[in-house]
């Protein structure tokens, strides 16, 4: 009791941060990371629960009392490898998973003060692992002599790619672009997570025997049936939920209005931020708006602050509890400057006579009853319509499956809205020898359960090529 | 990979062609289709559609005009150098099958888009009409390529200095009185197929023509390819490039050309300094 009062008494850590009015003009990262003091302090509130129910808030169970006391002891290669035992990612996950929402929101001590850091100390190991060498690579097992494709290299993709490589398989993963990651290199900004992280982690897997074909989209370049005739055992999908959501709505196709996809990739994955220096341009906006309350969306809205906009503002049909962003990034967005317009719906989009963008129609909304995902349906006030002035506006109301792979693989059970329909236990498809995992099977979600996902997958992709389907 | 294996300068250097080393993509490419192309690690990615394909050799051809910023730089490059990416084959392929009597127009570098069309259309037997259009003389490419590959070629120039003096459509017009044609091909600079599609809308004669928004990916993610045809989104990596030609919106699509018209000026005008 008397240890319990203690280590609620100690306030839990404030990771030190570039100051908002500094970073809104700028892509480097925002959070700067923990001392290695700070860390110690921070770990050593953990109560170190009999029952934790960190653990049980997290989709891939990592031993959270167990690293989190390992950096209390100083001992911080040694809470790497604790956290790389469940986790691939943890310098990834540490910056980007919900934690308010999954270990840290059942952390005891948050029930009356502040939860333990646990985000922050997953962060800080793995990047003190990483600036030390990375730390042991996993022993491999003995060659099987099987081979496996994985279709896409975002988190679920290399997830079952180092689970596999490490159990003695051929790995080759076939990733559409040229570059490997996911939406964590073309979709989450640099401020946000470094690329380096993730080039970093790519190349462990790379040591470990992970063979990477970029520039190979998968249903046109190669199928699977191809894959399979080349000689490969077993596929694993992971080719994440890719396909922008527009709203239909009249001018969407003028000049100046984008999908996050493309605000984003051009941003990141391109690095349009740097241009002329990289080739790809990039809309920069006085007064952007946009659509959507998301991480996607936050994402957009920094990206266009530190592109230089005079104003952002987050335009989103519901309020301020509905809204699904991480809160961290909400409280960073809101910290930037960033403007919330709620319970606010667009309605038509205004250009000029060169096409481009020059304003929007909105509707203002009303919360009605709780629709079927829970939250309360927006309904629209008659005759509030009124103009947003705006030169950008960036769509981010959702992405959806790309039917690209599935319409060349006969076979791939499909569920209504285009998903792949995978086992929830082993990712197992309706085809036998592919599994699936991720954004693709479950809409998109979070980098954590699409790791989840390719974890068990690869568990049972293990078990099929050594004893069958 | 994707290492330059050929090259050559067509329309007094305005126009390039490249053959290139890209062995999966050969094997599966059809007429129609397109690759995106990266030069370097920062550099853009650009669509481009494949002029010819080579599977046993394990090449594509692509045949490229100089306007920017990344042509300009692609057109420096040597044989032996080698494009850091090279992605496809993208977009639908052409839908060929035997309709009788078909015209194939095209101009510039829509030219060697057209190519492999018009040879596939021929193979299956139409009967080709070929009417290709460019400024000048000079500046006309694959005249011999495209001569083989129809029944009929006639050439346009703006200045008269070969064969017709004036625009395809001028020919178009009187093909289309003169011969029962099934399907017109047009493929060129927009307002070229514009002006194609709608002397063929009257008629009421059925036109198919490539359209070259601005992409990035290529594989239906970005939604940065739109076009509006017969009033729905399209996005034409995925649903085209190829679409039917009455049905097209070419004033959006002309303005949406033009979005990033600055930036493209300021970035070639500093790639010219330095070189
Ligand atoms: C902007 C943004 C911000 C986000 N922020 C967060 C966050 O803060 N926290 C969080 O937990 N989640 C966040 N998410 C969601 C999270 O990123 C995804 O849930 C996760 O990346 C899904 O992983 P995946 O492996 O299924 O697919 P992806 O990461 O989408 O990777 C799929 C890969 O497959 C490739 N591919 C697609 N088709 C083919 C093909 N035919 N052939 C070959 N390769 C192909 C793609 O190019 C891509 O590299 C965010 C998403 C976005 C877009
Ligand atoms: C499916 C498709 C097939 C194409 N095939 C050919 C071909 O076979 N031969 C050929 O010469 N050209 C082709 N193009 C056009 C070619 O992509 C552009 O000329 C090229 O991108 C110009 O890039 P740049 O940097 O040199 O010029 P920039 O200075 O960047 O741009 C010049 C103009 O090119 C267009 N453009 C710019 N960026 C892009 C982009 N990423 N995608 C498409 N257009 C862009 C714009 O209209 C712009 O105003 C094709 C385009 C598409 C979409
Ligand atoms: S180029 Fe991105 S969707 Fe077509």
């Amino acid at each position: 009791m008397a240890v319990k009062e203690k280590k609620q008494a100690v306030p839990r850590v404030k990771m030190p941060e570039q100051a908002p009015e500094v970073r809104r003009r700028n892509f480097k990262e925002v959070p700067l990371g923990l001392t290695d003091e700070m860390a110690m302090t921070e770990a050593s509130r953990c109560l170190q629960c009999k029952k934790p129910a960190c653990v049980e808030g997290c989709p891939v169970s990592v031993d959270i009392p167990g690293f989190v006391h390992l950096i209390a002891e100083g001992d911080f290669a040694g809470a790497a490898e604790r956290l790389w035992q469940k986790n691939a990612l943890p310098a990834v996950c540490g910056r980007v998973c919900p934690q308010e929402a999954q270990c840290e929101g059942n952390c005891i001590l948050g029930k009356k003060g502040s939860s333990v850091a646990i985000g922050y100390l997953e962060r800080f190991a793995a990047d003190r692992a990483r600036e030390q060498g990375g730390g042991a690579l996993p022993e491999v097992a003995a060659k099987t002599g099987k081979r496996v494709a994985v279709i896409g290299s975002g988190p679920s993709g290399l997830t079952v790619a180092g689970d596999l490589v490490v159990k003695g398989h051929d790995v080759n993963i076939f990733e559409a672009f040229h570059k490997p990651g996911g939406v964590l290199v073309y979709g989450i900004p640099e401020f946000r997570l470094p690329k380096e992280i993730v080039a970093s982690e790519v190349k462990t897997l790379e040591k470990l025997g992970a063979k990477i074909e970029l520039n190979s989209v998968v249903g046109t370049t190669i199928t699977i049936e191809e894959l399979f005739e080349e000689g490969f055992d077993a596929v694993y999908v992971g080719v994440g939920a890719g396909l922008p959501r527009f709203m239909d709505l009249p001018g969407e196709n003028l000049i100046g209005v984008f999908s996050a996809n493309e605000y984003l990739t051009r941003a990141n994955l391109m690095k349009a931020y740097l241009f002329p220096e990289y080739d790809t341009p990039i809309a920069r906006g006085k007064n952007v708006v946009v659509l959507g309350a998301g991480n996607v969306a936050m994402d957009s809205a920094r990206t266009a602050m530190r592109l230089g906009a005079e104003s952002v503002k987050i335009v989103y049909r519901r309020s301020r509890e509905e809204m699904p962003a991480r809160a961290e990034e909400l409280h960073h967005a809101e910290e930037e400057g960033i403007e919330f317009v709620l319970l606010t719906n667009p309605t038509q989009f205004f250009g000029n006579d060169e096409g481009r963008l020059v304003g929007m129609e909105c509707l203002k909304m009303s919360l009605g009853e709780p629709d079927a995902s829970g939250r309360r349906r927006p309904l629209p006030i008659e005759g509030s319509e009124y103009r947003i002035d705006c030169d950008l506006v960036v769509v981010s109301v959702g992405a959806k499956a790309n039917p690209l792979l599935t319409n060349s693989t006969p076979g791939l059970g499909l569920n209504r809205w285009g998903n792949i329909v995978a086992d929830p236990v082993t990712g197992k498809t309706t085809k036998k020898g592919v599994w699936a995992g991720g954004d693709i099977v479950t809409g998109m979600a979070t980098v954590i359960l699409a790791m989840g996902a390719g974890r068990e997958a690869a568990d049972s992709i293990h078990d099929y090529l050594t004893r069958g389907w | 990979m994707f290492k330059i294996v050929n090259r050559e300068e067509m329309a007094q250097g305005t126009i390039i062609l490249n053959e290139i080393e890209a062995p999966r993509i050969a094997r599966k490419a059809k007429p129609g289709q397109f690759v995106i192309i990266q030069s370097h690690e920062k550099g853009e990615r650009i669509p481009l559609t494949m002029a010819d394909v080579d599977p046993d050799k394990g090449t594509i051809t692509i045949i490229y005009m100089v306007v920017g910023k990344s042509t300009a730089s692609f057109s420096k490059m040597a044989v032996g150098a080698e494009y850091f990416a090279v992605i496809g084959p993208l977009g639908k392929a052409t839908h060929i099958e035997k309709r009788g009597k078909v015209v194939c127009v095209g101009g510039g570098t829509g030219i060697a888009v057209l190519h492999p069309i018009t040879r596939a259309l021929k193979e299956v037997g139409n009967h080709v009409t070929t009417i290709l259009g460019s400024r000048n003389k000079d500046l006309l490419i694959l005249e011999d390529k495209m001569k083989k590959a129809s029944d009929v070629l006639h050439i346009c120039t703006d200045d008269g200095s070969k064969g017709h003096h004036g625009f395809v459509t001028d020919v178009l017009k009187d093909v289309l009185a003169k011969d029962d044609i099934s399907l017109v091909v047009a493929i060129g600079p927009v307002p070229m197929m514009k002006f194609v599609s709608s002397i063929t809308k009257e008629k009421g004669v059925e036109t198919l023509v490539s359209l070259n928004p601005i992409m990035v990916d290529g594989t239906g993610m970005c939604g940065g390819c739109r076009v509006s045809v017969g009033g729905e989104t399209k996005f034409a990596c995925v649903d085209g490039p190829e679409f039917d030609g009455h049905k097209v919106d070419y004033d959006e699509l002309s303005k949406r050309l033009r979005a990033y018209q600055e930036d493209e000026k300021k970035s070639l005008e500093q790639f010219e300094k330095k070189a």
